[in-house]
């Protein structure tokens, strides 16, 4: 099956390992991966920023990238929402648009889904012999309504030690520009999940949303809390390279 | 201008409040998952009561004619308030015209909307709260900091110290001899008030019932023991018929509190009539605009109005559940009061509100009646940034110049290269210029790849 990658701008600037992952995995099961050296992102951190005619400009060039792409694929719930469900709304209704937002929309899946839901795929013979914890990112879990297809796949893994945290489907905090313009609060709500982490005992925490994993490095970090971040592409890649 | 950013530093380094708000919170979202799960069909009874809202809203000017005109034949009056000082003048000139000295008062988030309080103070009229939070909260001198829990910022210690110092109680933890207390000096208020003024939960326009939801017996009371009653209401609280109640209550109370029912529903249509024991000799139902038509008339806005006022989404907000609902500054915290805030005063006035959200979605996932929060923040987020002065517009260009980037891919590529090497040496030698040092304060930066995928595509 052919699909294009859109990437992130976020992975790509900053977590490359992710994407590479994440195309090892999409090969693995039998993908042709595509990824167009035109992509940007989604728009959505305007968008969220009470910016949308800037996120509509940059809306209007991931329409030129991906209008013709025959399914995207994205490691991330937030900006797989952002496609499918605010995307279109950028644009005047029965614009032409419109309609290739929706297009392009309705041939979006965030990662896990796309796996799970779309390839049939329910479980990897990838080893993972460590205990690993969940956290369900909010717009992938409320917005996309995925929160079974990622335990699926952590699950099936060989050797995996699952653990569910507790309050797992509470947000991370870290909220987009939230993060900064609310740095304290981020940061406690922040606080709030790494305890929740601690108390499985789990070395990693993994999650579909780059972003959420970040704000909660940054967290683990500064407070030297031994508990590493995975992306789930990460964790289902065999040739990962351990971060 | 409200500034909440001003005031969150101050409620996270408060020990105590983290512990009122992470202790009542936890119980009280325990006891709504519990009472909503024994509910078969949820998410039929949400969607049916968000329809009732979306159908009265669009005519509501025809409910709100066919209450008063039920209210009037039972002998009651009915007042439109065009704001809130139109609705204090008139309680307050009520009051002095019938000699009125104290009044005694249940729950009502539109009166702490209007500021009724400090105008019947200003009056010289006395006013006494009677439910058993908003008591201590009127002892504290503060206002309520949630919508169904007034004094939820405060812990059993707290409660007993104010019951030591402002009653003369003797200190005591016991929760039975508080409450013991607070009901013996309430009791003879309730005999002396000449007016008791309550709020009003649902509006039944068809029979002129109002319908007032609560636990502690204070409202019935407040309602029929003075002489003269006043009821006042925001103009959104009207419901068409009677049966609409049987799924509005059965969501707003197991919204509100976890119970499958409260303690009391009082229905009250109004003045007392001949032969009847109780109630009051005179009736009066102030309906308060104050900014509710102009949302009305807003079609992105609108459903903002179909709230019940449950306090569910403050309950299961991560930035309340930190901050608490007094570092809102407004009478309405947390999700909902983020976008009515804005809405009732102004986006100058209040122009912080919607961007107090991370965007979770938690608050529409748990509203008894779906409204759309995350999206209404955007909408007000967006217009916010339209009004925005000199000080943002340098956050403005910078937007400008994002999506010039994001839009040339070129540009983008260049830009990232540019960028990256000194990018990782600053960050290397541990300085962060601006904006990524608000991100430090509290956090790591993650380390800056060498290349970015783009360039390590196709994987090697």
């Amino acid at each position: 099956m052919k699909v294009s990658l859109f990437v992130t701008c976020l992975v790509d600037q900053l977590f490359p390992e992710v994407g590479l992952s994440a195309v090892r995995v999409l090969e693995r099961a039998g993908c042709q991966v595509h990824f167009d050296r035109r992509q940007s992102c989604c728009g959505q951190p305007a968008f969220n920023s009470g910016y949308p005619r800037q996120a509509r400009r940059v809306a209007e060039h991931f329409l030129d990238v991906f209008g013709q792409a025959p399914c995207i694929v994205t490691p991330s719930g937030s900006c797989a929402a952002m496609i499918k469900h605010h995307l279109p709304g950028l644009f005047a209704p029965h614009s032409d648009e419109r309609r290739r937002a929706q297009s392009i929309a309705s041939k979006t899946w965030e990662f896990s889904q796309f796996l799970v839901d779309k390839l049939g795929v329910s479980h990897l013979d990838t080893e993972f012999p460590h205990p690993v914890t969940y956290h369900d990112s909010c717009h992938l879990l409320r917005e996309l309504g995925v929160s079974e297809a990622p335990r699926r796949l952590i699950r099936s893994l060989k050797g995996i030690d699952f653990r569910e945290m507790k309050d797992s489907q509470r947000c991370c905090g870290f909220g987009g520009t939230f993060s900064v313009k609310f740095q304290d609060v981020s940061a406690a709500v922040g606080l709030d999940k790494i305890e929740a982490i601690r108390e499985t005992g789990a070395a990693y925490v993994v999650a579909c949303d780059i972003s959420c994993l970040m704000h909660l490095q940054g967290l683990l970090r500064r407070r030297k809390v031994n508990v590493r971040i995975l992306h789930l592409a990460q964790l289902l890649d065999d040739r990962r390279r351990t971060p | 201008m409200i500034e909440i950013r001003r005031n969150t530093a101050r409620a996270l380094a408060d020990d105590q409040l983290q512990r009122n708000l992470a202790h009542a919170l936890g119980h009280t979202l325990q006891a709504r998952d519990r009472a909503v799960g024994e509910v078969e069909d949820w998410e039929q009874l949400r969607r049916y009561a968000r329809q009732v809202k979306a159908h009265t809203l669009a005519r509501l000017d025809r409910y709100l004619g066919q209450l008063e005109g039920r209210v009037k034949e039972q002998g009651g009056e009915v007042i439109w308030a065009r704001d809130a000082q139109e609705a204090c003048r008139f309680i307050v000139e009520l009051a002095g015209r019938k000699g009125v000295r104290e009044v005694v008062k249940s729950k009502t988030m539109a009166g702490e909307e209007i500021h009724l309080n400090q105008a019947l103070e200003q009056a010289g009229i006395v006013p006494v709260e009677s439910d058993l939070g908003e008591y201590l909260v009127q002892l504290e001198g503060v206002p309520p900091s949630h919508i169904i829990a007034p004094a939820l910022h405060l812990s059993r210690g707290d409660a007993a110290r104010l019951m030591h110092e402002k009653v003369g109680m003797e200190l005591t933890e016991d929760v039975q001899r508080i409450t013991a207390e607070a009901r013996r000096q309430l009791r003879r208020r309730f005999l002396e008030a000449g007016m008791g003024i309550s709020g009003v939960n649902f509006a039944v326009a068809e029979s002129g019932t109002l319908v007032v939801v609560e636990n502690e017996g204070n409202a019935r009371l407040s309602v029929s023991a003075p002489p003269i009653h006043v009821a006042v209401m925001g103009l959104e609280k009207v419901v068409p018929r009677v049966e609409d109640l049987a799924v509005l209550l059965k969501v707003l109370i197991r919204s509100a509190t976890g119970q499958s029912v409260s303690s009391y529903i009082n229905f009250l249509n109004g003045p007392r009539r001949e032969g009847e024991i109780d109630g009051p000799d005179e009736f009066y139902l102030v309906l308060i605009d104050n900014g509710r038509s102009r949302i009305l008339a807003d079609e992105h806005l609108r459903e903002t109005l179909y709230c019940l006022r449950c306090g569910a989404c403050q309950n299961v907000c991560p930035v309340y559940q930190r901050i608490g609902g007094h570092a809102y500054e407004s009478t309405y915290q947390g999700p909902i009061g983020a976008i009515l805030t804005p809405q009732l005063l102004s986006l100058q006035e209040a122009p912080e509100h919607p961007f107090a959200s991370s965007l979770c979605g938690a608050c529409q996932e748990v509203c008894p009646v779906g409204i759309e929060i995350p999206r209404i923040l955007l909408e007000l987020r967006g217009r916010a940034k339209k009004r925005s002065n000199a000080g943002s517009k340098l956050e403005a260009f910078a937007w400008r110049l994002w999506s010039l980037l994001m839009t040339h891919p070129r540009l983008y590529s260049a830009t990232s290269a540019f960028l990256r090497h000194p990018l990782r040496v600053l960050l290397h030698l541990g300085l962060t210029p601006p904006p990524l040092n608000r991100w430090t304060v509290s956090r790591h930066l993650p380390a800056v790849p060498a290349a970015p995928f783009r360039s390590r595509f196709p994987a090697d």
